[in-house]
């Protein structure tokens, strides 16, 4: 029998504030353990939270990137597990009343567009870092009660890619939206994947596995492609499969059980009495949706579309965001945007990338750490972005040659000069003159009589020795184009 | 009278509370007139009434979004059994 897997995920994000959300310690990584912490986040007898307004603010914007309802009431209820990194022995989260529910994330995969179903996505509070060692553990709570959202899809998804693509699109949007920083490498996403198996066709649902506290998007594929095939071998061998929650082994390569049903958390919600209901007001949801963003994969679309570029060109873009805004300045009223994007991808970005290398070499020269040092980004270049659409420009109408474009081009970017200015300082302007050509081409017929005898003969590729020595005679500045029609014509007569 | 029932240990687990045979006798006798009293509860028509979370008629209480300073490390470990490293030290965690 043929079986299909059924795959949901709750994303875990750190939402980008400066304070935590029940109080004002600051939301930030890597201070030395538990030195952003106060009476309210250690769980101290007497405190009482407050809600932190930006942090329902991101939530409210998630919300509403993600397609969501935003339901007129909202309010928090208490999780209640005993758990080292919990101080208060309970979890503040929206447990019926989220602040959002029912939306959809749409995304490309393999060609075509894919929608998952967003079942909700509600606020709570990230808990204490456990640091295990030989004996003991140790916990720091400079994490603990930092605003966290947990986005909750359906389960729509149906293998390992399509959950690692929609991951990937769900980021994006987040980074986009100025939610959250979505830094893998802090903790700053975190998956629960809950995955099982049907024959194929099938409408009910197999036995739910979750596996916990995936932190990359990467582990997540690799959990899925273990695990499906998995379930799969025991289900056709005569075996059954348990409601379970399993641990993914990244250096082994395999899922391995934690817990099953029977051991399964009683949490016995309950409404968090120290915590007033929200309810967004009119003015206050127009505040939020001014802050609103276009999304990924419409801004991909819009510029493929607007400008006519390849799907290539306008990837880079919608993964650059600052590279792409510059794209959008430089080309504004260009003829020629697919040209202006070739030389933001090909030439800027490059030269930048090598400015960049450049000067990280010289700081760590001189000692510094890699948070400290300083680059050359889009904001610091010398010339603004019409200079590069003016460049184009110059190559579009002939005046510039391509190779000539590129000294231009370096021109520019160490001195800032317009780039009218560098080609007649430097004399770059493409000889298209013909009275100047017919000249020259003369000149470089008679001091090569043994090629142009062996053009006429019809060794044809004889042109390239005599066009080659018009060019050298006008400094690289002759038309090639044009060079070589004269060329010929006088050859043939 | 088969009333509501409630299992006083597991819920004394879940509090992780321990409890003498006497007493879980006692509690489990009063715990289960509680749930009784709820049925009676159960019996009226509140089709009508919205659920109330809390007794006070006040909405969104929050907080500008500003850091303010903690508390010093060694303030923060005061009252921890066997601080180290300027961690919590705990038993070792298995899952």
């Amino acid at each position: 029998m043929e079986y299909e897997a059924v795959i949901g995920l709750e994303t875990h994000v750190q939402l980008k504030t400066q304070s935590k959300m029940w109080c004002g310690c600051a939301n930030t990584f890597g201070s030395p353990p538990n030195t952003n912490v106060c009476p309210v986040c250690l769980g101290m007898p007497g405190v009482l939270p407050v809600a932190n307004e930006e942090a329902l603010r991101l939530t409210v914007l998630t919300g509403l990137l993600l397609n969501c309802e935003i339901p007129a009431r909202a309010k928090f209820d208490r999780k209640n597990y005993f758990y080292p990194d919990v101080a208060k022995n309970y979890q503040i989260t929206q447990y019926d009343q989220p602040s959002t529910r029912g939306g959809h994330v749409d995304f490309e995969f393999q060609g075509g567009m894919a929608r998952v179903r967003i079942t909700r996505a509600h606020l709570e509070e990230d808990v204490g870092k456990n640091n295990h060692f030989d004996r003991n553990s140790g916990v720091d709570f400079n994490r603990a009660g930092v605003p966290l959202l947990e986005i909750v899809s359906e389960p729509d998804l149906t293998s390992a890619d399509m959950a690692y693509e929609y991951l990937n699109a769900l980021k994006d949007i987040l980074v986009y939206g100025g939610i959250s920083d979505c830094d893998m490498e802090k903790g700053m996403v975190r998956c629960d994947v809950n995955v099982s198996v049907r024959p194929k066709g099938g409408t009910g649902l197999g036995a739910k596995i979750e596996i916990k506290n995936m932190n990359s998007f990467s582990g997540v594929r690799r959990a899925l492609t273990y695990e499906i095939p998995r379930q799969i071998e025991v289900l056709q061998g005569g075996g059954t499969l348990i409601q379970s929650t399993r641990r993914w082994d990244d250096a082994g390569g395999i899922t391995e059980e934690m817990r099953t049903k029977e051991h399964a958390h009683d949490y016995r919600y309950f409404p968090e009495p120290d915590l007033m209901p929200f309810e967004p007001t009119p003015e206050w949801l127009a505040a939020v949706k001014s802050r609103m963003v276009e999304l990924p994969l419409a801004r991909k679309q819009r510029f493929m579309k607007t400008y006519e570029l390849p799907a290539g060109d306008a990837e880079v873009f919608k993964n650059d965001v600052p590279l792409g805004h510059y794209f959008e300045t430089a080309a504004q009223g260009a003829a020629n945007p697919k040209a202006v994007a070739n030389w933001v991808i090909n030439n800027l970005r490059a030269r930048l990338a090598e400015t960049q290398a450049r000067e990280i070499a010289e700081q760590e020269s001189l000692g510094l750490e890699r948070s400290d040092m300083t680059f050359t980004g889009l904001s610091d270049l010398k010339f603004p972005p019409q200079a590069l659409r003016d460049l184009v420009g110059l190559v579009e109408n002939q005046t510039l040659s391509s190779s000539a474009a590129q000294q231009v081009f370096v021109e520019m970017f160490e001195t800032g000069k317009a780039p009218a200015d560098i080609v007649q300082e430097k004399g770059l302007a493409q000889v298209s003159d013909t009275g100047a050509l017919e000249a020259l081409c003369d000149e470089a017929i008679a001091a090569n009589p043994g090629p142009a005898a062996d053009y006429r003969s019809g060794k044809l590729a004889a042109l390239n020795r005599i066009k080659g020595h018009v060019m050298k005679l006008s400094q690289g500045k002759a038309n090639p184009g044009l060079v070589g029609e004269i060329l010929e014509r006088k050859l043939r007569a | 009278m088969a009333g509501a029932h409630m299992d006083v240990t597991d819920v004394a687990h879940l509090a992780r509370i321990r409890l003498t045979p006497a007493e879980e006798q006692t509690l489990g006798r009063q715990l289960d007139q509680i749930l009784d009293y709820m049925e009676q509860l159960k019996g009226l028509d509140v089709s009508g009434v919205e659920p109330t979370a809390h007794p006070f008629p006040l909405v969104n209480v929050m907080r500008p979004d500003e850091a303010r300073p903690s508390l010093s490390q060694d303030e923060a470990l005061r009252n921890a059994p066997a601080p180290a490293n300027g961690l919590f030290m705990v038993p070792k965690i298995v899952e």
